[in-house]
């Protein structure tokens, strides 16, 4: 930003050095000499806000435009909302958000069920790509979760026993 | 209409009642995709790295398309027209943008100050619906897209949305001098044209380092460099020293990101469970690999949280790190010209064209590097006919 120098006679050489082509920050920061001052530009016009918008506090508004693709929703977007309350620099903020993403699949699923859909999640993974092009990598997910699966069945039903043998007794 | 659809972690599909895009605000346009890429930084989404990336989002930002509608706002571009569109969306009018920091615009995120809006890239980069689909929203119209030159190749056309001009930002960020020692980390599709655009300013030599010998092999002859597999180094940093007669290169330019493999502790911290921001030991090479005052360039994506890297190399080396989102708007008439011309054949990556309808497929193969994998296209079915 453009500063006049009289603001400043009462300190001894300032600006002396002052180089403007020593300027690491192109091509990043500086490419050209537009000066702004602040958040002064002329803002786009408002997108309807119609949807619930979780803004970054950050700043102190909605940006001009925004996506409307999944707004907040059941218990991931009341954990999201709870996540809003902080700032990117906290990871009060970043670590609810990644449980509501993993807390939206579940119930990605049950909306699908409750459509009367059945998420083909094999179909999903795109296993038929393994079937073309990775056939041994294939096999060994399936012996693997097969024997997974079994070792689970085989766990659960020894942990019933006792419980039936001490009911008998 | 048909678009992918995002269920979780590794899993995605091909479903047809997504909605039709409205126009939404008096800038934007309906585009009808005529072709759209997977991303390797889709797949950081894909493997749900990356936070508030809800269920139901439709990814995809790199396409090309054809106007079908325009809002009332919209002055340039025509039904009809057949356009570029840069990932990243900008109004063109604040501050950054004014800087010529379309990738940086501060009016198109309410999520995140930190990153501009992005085509279908979660909700921490704007919550917008991408163009893995038949049709999408774009908005401010009027200054991102850029009309397809007469007989510019599709191909070249879609990978100029962000692959192309990634790439050419990495080396340019890289402050190549003439005659200088250039390292790219990572053979995916951004470091193949990192390494190509590095001789564009001049390099004398680039090296590029990866794991994957399919990549290696495919970018020695695409960027005329070599290429080096750092599984078969006992130290990539200790092996990039003697290839640079002990003093490390000019310049190194992580473009791999936050899937790094390479060190246990990072993918452990980073990747499984995650803690991080990403496994960072691209960088970390990068770090450590390049010449005391040298200046290392990050393209890579990384997630919100802390990274693992020698911050304090950084300091007793002197280096200046340079990184940023690609200013697409920016380099865009640059790279049209270097692609006409014949100097960058970004076609020359695209090794899979897939239906969109077998996205899932998509996914899995580019993710799991099978079939050769470089860069895969999503071809929707009415650009099919």
């Amino acid at each position: 930003m453009k500063t006049s120098p009289e603001k400043y006679t009462h300190i001894k050489g300032w600006g002396i050095d002052a180089d403007p082509e020593n300027d690491p920050t192109y091509p990043i920061k500086k490419r050209t000499d537009e000066e702004q001052a602040g958040y002064s530009w002329e803002r786009p016009a408002q997108q309807p806000i119609d949807i619930e918008v979780l803004h970054s506090n950050e700043r102190p508004n909605v940006s001009a435009t925004f996506g409307t693709s999944t707004p907040p929703a059941g218990l991931s977007g009341a954990i999201r909302r709870f996540a809003f309350k902080y700032s990117e620099s906290s990871y009060g903020h970043w670590v609810p958000l990644v449980l509501a993403d993993r807390i939206d699949v579940v119930q990605g699923i049950m909306a699908d069920l409750l459509k009367g859909t059945v998420p083909n999640i094999f179909a999903e993974m795109g296993w038929k790509a393994d079937l073309k092009h990775n056939k041994k990598g294939l096999i060994t997910k399936v012996i693997v979760t097969a024997v997974v699966t079994t070792a689970v069945i085989a766990w659960l039903s020894r942990k019933n026993e006792p419980k039936k043998s001490l009911l008998r007794g | 209409m048909l678009a992918m659809n995002f269920r979780g972690p590794f899993r995605v599909r091909a479903d047809r009642d997504k909605p039709y895009p409205e126009i939404k605000h008096p800038d934007d346009a309906i585009i009808r995709v005529t072709r759209s890429c997977i991303c390797g930084s889709d797949l950081h989404l894909y493997h749900g790295l990356v936070p508030d990336t809800r269920v139901g989002m439709t990814f995809g930002h790199e396409f090309t398309g054809i106007v079908e509608e325009t809002g009332p706002g919209v002055q340039k571009l025509k039904v009809g027209d057949h356009v570029i569109v840069p990932f990243n969306i900008a109004c063109g009018t604040c501050a950054f943008c004014n800087q010529q920091l379309y990738g940086n615009c501060h009016e198109s995120n309410p999520s995140a100050t930190a990153v501009g809006g992005i085509f279908g890239y979660s909700h921490t980069a704007g919550g917008y619906d991408g163009g893995q689909a038949e049709y999408v929203r774009v908005p401010y119209a009027d200054v991102g897209p850029v009309v397809i030159p007469e007989g510019m190749d599709l191909d070249d056309a879609v990978l100029l949305t962000d692959v192309t001009p990634t790439g050419y930002q990495a080396a340019e960020m890289g402050g190549i001098q003439q005659g200088d020692t250039v390292v790219v980390f990572g053979a995916g599709p951004i470091g193949c044209m990192a390494a190509k655009c590095a001789w564009l300013f001049g390099a004398g030599r680039v090296i590029v380092i990866d794991h994957l010998e399919y990549r290696l092999e495919f970018v020695r002859e695409y960027a005329q460099c070599e290429a080096y597999n750092f599984k078969s180094m006992d130290d990539p940093v200790v092996f990039l020293k003697k290839a640079t007669d002990w003093l490390g290169a000019d310049v190194c330019i992580d473009a791999v990101g936050c899937e790094a493999e390479g060190s246990k502790l990072q993918t452990l911290v980073g990747r499984k469970l995650p803690l991080t921001g990403g496994s960072a030991t691209a960088l970390h090479w990068a770090i450590n690999s390049v010449k005391k005052g040298g200046i290392v360039s990050i393209v890579g994506v990384y997630g919100p949280l802390d990274s693992l890297v020698p911050i304090g190399n950084v300091v007793n080396k002197g280096l200046t790190i340079r990184a940023n989102q690609a200013s697409v708007k920016r380099l865009l008439p640059k790279l049209i010209d270097h692609v006409m011309a014949g100097r960058l054949n970004p076609k020359g990556l695209v090794t899979h064209r897939i239906p969109l309808e077998e996205v899932s497929d998509a996914y899995h193969i580019f993710s799991k590097k099978l079939d050769g994998c470089i860069k895969p296209i999503l071809i929707p079915p009415a650009a099919r006919a």
